[in-house]
């Protein structure tokens, strides 16, 4: 099952949709709980960064039998340094986006340590993918 | 302990999730971090924050939480009440800071 969601950058109401959406998805599924509750947290992460950095993006949810996909393609600044972006603490959030108590550089420490496969790539002033695989 | 007797013995203000009062409140996370409380709360605490927007309710969702309590008089926004009830998830209210709030949490709990 390939499951298709578009994601507006700066839209904060909606941050998160995408994850309860698939959350709710591999419920009904019955994915082991311990799963959901790591993919939920990779997911919900990624997500806000799309919505906090970048201008838009798709979030795309391949369901397999024994293992979840999800790959995060967005149009964006980039990141120039992966490395340094990975770094616990690191953010380029804005003022406003920390206010909400968002951009504390968390948010890909978290990715990787609730994904079994993390892929980034990026490309500055086009965008970033995110690749989240996530086994049963 | 459930949310309904922390709440009474508290004298917490209950915002919304009336019908969602009889959840045992097991622990509690203190942090207006959103991506600490996503990545190290655990399901079924109680969640003490400032934070009262609607990402919040989206978040004690996610992590399946058993309340969100806001400090300092705080009230939650229209959106995070909204949101709160569609996702059955109490939002409860004090006057008192987050170290009054937290150790009295604690002492409840623990």
């Amino acid at each position: 099952m390939v499951f298709e969601y578009p994601v507006q950058g700066g839209d904060f109401t909606n941050a998160g949709t995408v994850s309860s959406k698939v959350k709710k998805m591999m419920r009904q599924l019955g994915v082991d709980a311990g799963v959901i509750k790591r993919t939920i947290v990779a997911l919900y992460e990624a997500e806000v960064n799309i919505v906090a950095h970048a201008y838009k993006g798709v979030i795309t949810v391949q369901l397999d039998s024994d293992k979840i996909y999800i790959k995060l393609d967005d149009e964006g600044p980039g990141i120039p340094d992966i490395n340094q972006a990975m770094q616990r603490g690191y953010s380029t959030a804005s003022p406003e986006v920390r206010e909400m108590g968002f951009g504390a550089g968390m948010g890909l420490p978290n990715i990787k340590a609730n994904s079994d496969v993390l892929e980034v790539h990026s490309v500055v002033g086009k965008g970033t993918t995110v690749e989240i695989t996530n086994n049963f | 302990m459930t949310v309904k007797e922390l709440a009474e013995k508290m004298n917490l203000k209950i915002f919304c999730g009336e019908t969602n009062l009889d959840r045992t409140i097991e622990g509690c996370y203190v942090s207006d971090l959103l991506s600490d409380v996503m990545g190290n709360a655990k399901s079924g605490m109680a969640w003490i924050t400032l934070q009262t927007h609607q990402n919040v309710a989206a978040i004690a969702s996610l992590k399946d939480l058993s309340c969100i309590i806001l400090v300092k008089g705080f009230e939650p926004e229209e959106d995070t009440l909204q949101h709160a009830v569609e996702e059955e998830i109490p939002v409860l209210g004090t006057s008192q800071q987050t170290f009054e709030t937290a150790g009295q949490v604690y002492q409840l709990i623990c």
